[in-house]
């Protein structure tokens, strides 16, 4: 294997030094940056483009002092042409002024700060617990192709797949929260027990409260996640450099762990990045569910109040989270996979 | 045998996916036919008395928490899964193949211009891009909930087709046939589109499902297809409230969504293997 990959680096087109992965590094990061900026484009143009003039509906003028409305229309220059709106937009963004919140007086920006680390909690525990279960789940299913382990686990996880992940949660809530008693139904802590809890404490607590939001988004994620692994481990088992390796006289199981799951794992990798806006989505679904105070759950308050502000912030930092998960898969798997091009 | 014929063998040799296939054709006559014997699904006999009513002979699935019948409002609300997922889905494999098509049989340019677009158009939060749209657009009507889930959905197709156009535009038979004095617009109808169909049909009959469960995402937060009509998602928002009183309410949309989705994904999952061989497992 490392024969091999030194082979490769020199027979390449461009020699796989960490130069040659930070160009390619560069050059990722570069069109991050135009996907980030598509996304302010694109939502400043949908919310101007949509009927009614923003922050004069009706939510607004009856919910909303008058003032707080005069105040965010002068900020963003509303009733302005529309170039010179996006400027003061674009303006007001680098800066890091966001508006305010409608419907929580507060800036924006503070809101994003408290949310986003709770979100990133949950999404990140999903996506690890889910990709680890799928793997493991696909790993499986390829080592016994064909047999009654694969048709079950293939059957689980397709019912899994086509499950709405909302609906998931409900049912989560429904039988182990209200039914069982065996997990918390809801929020991020218990109350009332925050404030005289040691940390070790305070952590298991949370622990307790996560398990059924990431039980819920992780599930259905580790299915596709799961399918997606089956296929591209029977790929690699029929590859030549499987077959060399069975050839030496390793054992399947060697075979199997060391060789095919190595090249089965770079398109894993990139799923697990383009599985991010599955991550955002889910946690606006989900976090409402069961009182989670991340950013989904602003997301979900903002679109049932009309919080303008809101709504456009989430989708700038979701663009941005975007993005970055991307750029994060691109380059592991650049890292991880010799047959990565990176002239690209 | 044609090639179409013998994927039609593979399709009804695979069980599981001849299975998916019936339930589609069961659930969309159901949809069609049932609510013309069930009860009118906006009506509210008894807010008062008859809310969230367990299952019972005159309401087969029981009532909401308006008094309203579980299973005439699961019957229409099939009606907009099944109509926006396959609306949906046929028109962005069909705006997916022109742009494919495009980039592929254009000039050099042509291909770089749509399919860098389209790099970007993928990195983009669709679900998020859709949920702001429809948190401002309120009043947005059913046709515009199928144009804008095609008009984010079909970036991937593109590039399949792209791919397909790209090694068969060099391939022996293309250059036989323009060698032989066919035009343009003759090879491609009748050598490369027969070649594009098979990734396309079976990406939209994937697709599918997965736009479904997209709508009712979006009607369980109220956005798309609006209450009074009757979604799954909606009808699973209503049930949210009542979970542990009246757990009926969001059980009958839930499981129907599960079982057209999954009906939907075994049909793709067959069409798949029956039309490219190559990767059947």
């Amino acid at each position: 294997m490392a024969g091999e990959r030194r082979a490769a680096g020199r027979a390449g087109p461009e020699r796989r030094t960490a130069l040659g992965v930070l160009r390619f590094a560069a050059r990722r990061l570069a069109f991050a940056v135009v996907s980030v900026a598509a996304v302010v484009v694109i939502t400043f143009l949908l919310v101007h483009a949509a009927p009614g003039e923003p922050m004069l509906g009706t939510p607004e003028r009856t919910l909303v002092p008058p003032e707080t409305i005069a105040r965010q229309r002068a900020l963003f220059g509303l009733g302005r042409p529309l170039a010179e709106q996006f400027v003061r937009y674009a303006g007001n963004l680098a800066r890091g002024e966001l508006g305010e919140s409608f419907v929580l007086h507060r800036p924006v920006a503070d809101v994003l700060r408290d949310a986003l680390p709770n979100t990133l909690l949950l999404g990140g525990t999903a996506l690890v617990v889910s990709l680890l279960l799928g793997v493991a789940v696909g790993a499986l299913q390829a080592a016994r192709h064909r047999s009654r382990t694969d048709s079950v686990l293939g059957a689980a996880a397709l019912v899994l797949y086509s499950v709405p992940v909302f609906w998931l949660g409900l049912l989560l809530l429904l039988v182990f929260g209200e039914r069982l008693h065996w997990l918390p139904m809801g929020g991020m802590t218990t109350p009332g027990g925050d404030a005289g809890l040691s940390w070790p404490r305070h952590a298991l607590d949370v622990a307790r409260h996560l398990v059924l939001p990431a039980a819920s988004l992780a599930l259905v994620q580790a299915a596709a996640v799961a399918r997606f692994q089956r296929s591209a481990l029977l790929e690699c088992l029929g590859a030549e450099y499987v077959r060399a390796a069975r050839a030496k006289g390793l054992s399947e199981r060697a075979v199997l762990l060391r060789h095919a799951l190595r090249g089965a794992l770079a398109p894993t990798l990139t799923l697990a990045g383009l599985s991010v806006p599955y991550f955002l989505a889910g946690s606006v679904l989900v976090e409402s569910i069961f009182g989670w105070p991340g950013l989904g759950r602003v997301t979900y308050d903002a679109i049932f109040a009309r919080d303008y502000n809101v709504i456009t912030a989430v989708a700038l930092v979701s663009g941005i989270l975007v993005a970055v998960g991307n750029l994060l898969a691109d380059v592991a798997v650049a890292v991880a996979d010799p047959r990565v091009r990176l002239d690209r | 045998m044609s090639p179409w014929r013998a994927a039609a063998r593979r399709f009804r040799r695979n069980r599981p996916a001849v299975a998916g296939a019936a339930v589609v054709i069961a659930l969309a006559l159901a949809a069609a036919l049932g609510p013309l014997v069930t009860p009118d699904p906006l009506a509210q006999p008894d807010p008062v008395r008859l809310q969230d009513q367990p299952p019972s002979a005159a309401h087969l699935l029981g009532t909401d928490p308006y008094s309203r019948d579980v299973l005439s409002r699961t019957l229409h609300g099939a009606r907009v899964s099944l109509l926006v997922g396959v609306g949906a889905a046929l028109l962005a494999v069909t705006l997916g193949a022109g742009v494919g098509l495009a980039a592929g049989l254009g000039g050099r340019r042509t291909d770089e211009l749509l399919m860098r677009g389209v790099d970007v158009a993928l990195a983009l939060p669709r679900i998020i891009l859709l949920l702001v749209i429809f948190a401002v657009w309120e009043q947005a009507p059913a046709g515009a909930v199928v144009v804008l889930i095609a008009a984010t959905g079909w970036f991937q197709t593109s590039r399949i087709v792209r791919a397909v156009v790209l090694s068969l535009r060099e391939a022996d038979f293309v250059a036989a046939a323009r060698a032989l004095g066919a035009r343009r617009p003759g090879i491609v109808r009748r050598h490369l589109l027969p070649h594009v169909a098979a990734p396309v049909i079976v990406s939209a009959s994937l697709d599918v499902g997965n736009i479904i469960l997209l709508e009712a995402g979006l009607s369980y937060l109220g956005l798309g297809v609006r209450p009074p009509t009757p979604t799954w998602g909606n009808m699973i928002m209503d049930g949210k409230d009542v979970l542990f009183s009246a757990p009926w309410v969001a059980l009958a949309p839930g499981c129907a969504l599960v079982l057209t989705v999954l009906a939907f994904n075994l049909a793709g999952d067959g069409l798949r293997d029956a039309l490219d061989p190559r990767v059947a497992a």
